[in-house]
């Protein structure tokens, strides 16, 4: 009775690590735990949490918030890639958020100041963009590699640093120009040729997505196959797992981080272009800023997986879509951010919890082979 | 090993994001919980037979103690005036892009809200592409005049006019010759409140030393709601020899009037009457307040919406139309009054003209 029970615990968990089930348990616990939350803050906050919720479902399936949805999602996605390429090297990369910054305003201005035909026109302002976010991040990579500054604190300097100097070049006398009638400035807008089209591919709705959505896909499956399927992706992530075992094994680390970083920094510099030419055009003082934040939580969220990234920047973009129905209902916004930072919460906990229960469980196993000397050791063929 | 070297780095990051968070959205964070009353106004004026109104405020909204404040002030005074039907508001998230203040916009409109109002010139383009959409719909935006079309009306205000009056109310009390100006964010329509009070207190004495500071630059708008900053730097130019200091930073300037007290120096508020508005220990170093009647202007195009006729294209809100002008209450400007009307009439009359730009 008991070697029965005991075996049917060990086959569940032997089953468990052989199918994998485990990793699904994971979203699945963090999901509940996330809804329960938001759920009881509802609740407090004297709203109905069921009906808040369905309309929320109900107000993000319809064709226009699909629309702003992957509109959002689009940028989200480039932004938690742009972390991810330095989170799969144990780099934190915090300064996303100024390099993406800097590198939109001056690609705007250059691509506000030129006329080139268009595909040209594009690859040149997205060619810019990348060029000072890699640029802008170079220098925190040299401040590591060369005097072993912490990348966390020199990125948020940074930050600030990025922004002061593009309050400096969002300046009439700079790049900036005056916006008639108008309190705002922004740079010249880029002309027709620079622009890139929307496509109406959800039907329902006159809305159109951001061509630039491509590049976000594209930006996914570069970013898989150059870790999973390059000598250099298994460099950065043998240096991300353990720096003394990839040095050993004659990985150039400090060559590693400088170009991991620049990396990053150009993947930050695409945040901006998808608002920036699909829809902008120019920018301006009412720019999207923060992204690069956005981006490390749904990062953490999408466990710097390229689809699990894509599912956390569309819960994201679902969930800031379907603010604005809530605030017509009476519900406060900030219900979303709290939601997303439970989420963000519960998806960590959630896998440490079944990352510890795994390795508890595998512990278990192993000392009941290893007591279990003269009955037989076969645990699935005992309960089979 | 490995382990934990991970999770202490998803720590860090958390917290970095979190702590990040936070500093982005303080300011507009906490005003939105003494926004409760807006929720509560919402409901208590039903049943009206007025229109259903719509306002969309930019980041802070209803709380920020600014320009978001005034136009609630005058959604409030439409409500109980005008008997509206509904009221709705609805307020802007961080770093939001144009598409979502677009979508607000169209869901008031859809809504069935007629007038609607945003406040901000961040709605500029948002706005003309929903007002082209609804053409029936009555739209207002404040501090914006590049939005223009046959349904839209743009209320904008003479900021540098009033300035100017609080300019010349700064050097004429100020004993050291020295005075000083507090912007919330580095953005154009701040240097318009610097430049007018510039231009005033030079009216004056034209030797008088203007200090000036902002407290942050965009896209980091937490200058117009961080008092800490402002009293920082307040206190700075109060140590450095100026008396009287003018604040144009939203929230920031109860940091400001904060400095004021502790140097036994003298300030002035923005935008509604300060000395009535700020907390009651500080009203007394408020000489005067520059005002911008956002809230005057948003009743007038409500009123005006109500009767079926509001004015479509700008309204200059200026001295001369009473949109801009200066406070009294407290009474410490008593003495100088006769003087700074004599300015108020000369910009009125054109005799002088007060630059728009810090020269």
């Amino acid at each position: 009775m008991n070697a029965a029970e005991s075996s049917f615990t060990d086959r569940l968990l032997g089953r468990v690590r052989l199918e994998g089930l485990l990793p699904l348990a994971a979203p699945l616990l963090a999901v509940v735990f996330a809804g329960v939350i938001t759920s009881i803050v509802l609740l407090v906050s004297g709203d109905p949490p069921l009906e808040t919720l369905v309309a929320m479902a109900d107000y993000g399936t319809q064709p226009r918030s699909i629309v702003l949805m992957l509109n959002y999602a689009t940028t989200y996605y480039l932004a938690a890639i742009a972390v991810a390429i330095g989170f799969r090297m144990n780099l934190f990369n915090i300064g996303v958020d100024g390099q993406y910054r800097l590198a939109a305003l001056v690609a705007a201005a250059v691509g506000g100041a030129l006329t080139l035909p268009a595909p040209l026109h594009i690859a040149l302002i997205i060619l810019v963009a990348m060029l000072v976010g890699a640029g802008w991040a170079s220098i925190a990579a040299l401040l590591k590699v060369k005097r072993g500054v912490s990348e966390v604190i020199s990125t948020i300097m940074l930050n600030a640093i990025a922004t002061a100097l593009g309050a400096w070049l969002l300046n009439k006398e700079r790049l900036a120009v005056e916006i008639a009638g108008s309190n705002n400035i922004g740079t010249k807008p880029i002309a027709e040729s620079g622009q890139v089209p929307g496509m109406a591919i959800i039907p329902g709705t006159e809305l159109k997505v951001f061509g630039l959505i491509i590049l976000a896909i594209a930006m996914g499956v570069l970013y898989h196959v150059l870790l999973n399927r390059t000598r250099f992706g298994f460099d950065l992530r043998a240096t991300g797992r353990s720096e003394s075992a990839a040095v050993a094994s004659g990985v150039n680390v400090k060559k590693m981080v400088l170009i991991a970083m620049i990396m990053s920094g150009a993947a930050a510099g695409l945040i901006g272009m998808p608002q920036l030419l699909g829809s902008s055009y120019s920018y301006s003082l009412d720019f999207p800023t923060g992204l690069g934040f956005t981006g490390i939580a749904i990062a953490l969220l999408g466990r710097n997986h390229p689809v699990g990234i894509a599912f956390g920047a569309l819960l994201w973009a679902f969930l800031d879509t379907s603010s604005s129905i809530l605030q017509l209902r009476e519900v406060s916004p900030e219900i979303v951010r709290i939601m997303q930072g439970t989420i963000v919460l519960s998806v960590i906990i959630a896998y440490e919890l079944v990352h510890r229960y795994q390795i508890t469980a595998g512990q278990r196993r192993v000392s009941k082979e290893l007591s279990g000397g003269t009955t037989p050791p076969r645990v699935e063929g005992a309960s089979a | 090993m490995l382990h934990n070297r991970f999770g202490r780095l998803a720590a860090t990051a958390l917290a970095g994001t979190m702590l990040m968070g936070a500093a982005a959205c303080g300011g507009s964070e906490e005003p939105t919980t003494t926004a409760s009353p807006g929720d509560a106004a919402t409901s208590a004026a039903p049943g009206g037979t007025g229109p259903k109104v719509g306002l969309a405020y930019d980041i802070g909204g209803r709380g920020d103690q600014s320009f978001n404040d005034a136009a609630a002030a005058g959604l409030d005074k439409a409500k109980a005036e005008l008997g509206l039907a509904e009221a709705k508001e609805l307020e802007a998230g961080n770093g939001e892009t144009d598409a979502a203040k677009e979508e607000r916009l169209r869901l008031l409109a859809q809504g069935g809200y007629n007038p609607i109002i945003a406040v901000g010139f961040a709605y500029s383009g948002p706005l003309k592409k929903v007002a082209t959409e609804f053409p029936e719909v009555k739209f207002a935006i404040v501090d914006d005049e590049a939005a223009t079309g046959p349904n839209i009306s743009n209320l904008v205000f003479a900021e540098h006019e009033g300035s100017f009056l609080v300019g010349v109310a700064a050097a004429l009390k100020s004993e050291k010759n020295h005075v000083g100006f507090v912007g919330g964010v580095e953005v154009p329509l701040i240097k318009k409140f610097e430049a007018g009070f510039a231009a005033g207190a030079k009216a004056v004495k034209s030797d008088i030393k203007v200090d000036v500071k902002y407290l942050t630059q965009p896209p980091d708008f937490a200058g117009f709601a961080d008092p800490a900053k402002g009293k920082t730097a307040a206190e700075g130019m109060f140590d450095a020899g100026a008396d009287v200091v003018y604040h144009a930073a939203g929230g920031s300037g109860g940091g400001v009037f904060e400095a004021a007290k502790a140097a036994n120096g003298k300030a002035i508020g923005v935008d509604s009457d300060q000395a009535k508005t700020a907390a009651a220990d500080l009203q007394g170093v408020i000489m005067t307040s520059m005002l911008k009647k956002v809230d005057v202007a948003v009743f007038d195009f409500l009123k005006n919406a109500a009767a079926g006729a509001p004015k479509a294209g700008t309204t200059v809100y200026d001295l001369k139309a009473g949109g801009v002008d200066y406070s009294t209450t407290g009474g410490q400007v008593d003495d100088i009054k006769a003087k700074i009307d004599e300015y108020k009439q000369k910009v009125i009359s054109g005799e002088i003209t007060v630059p728009k730009e810090v020269g």
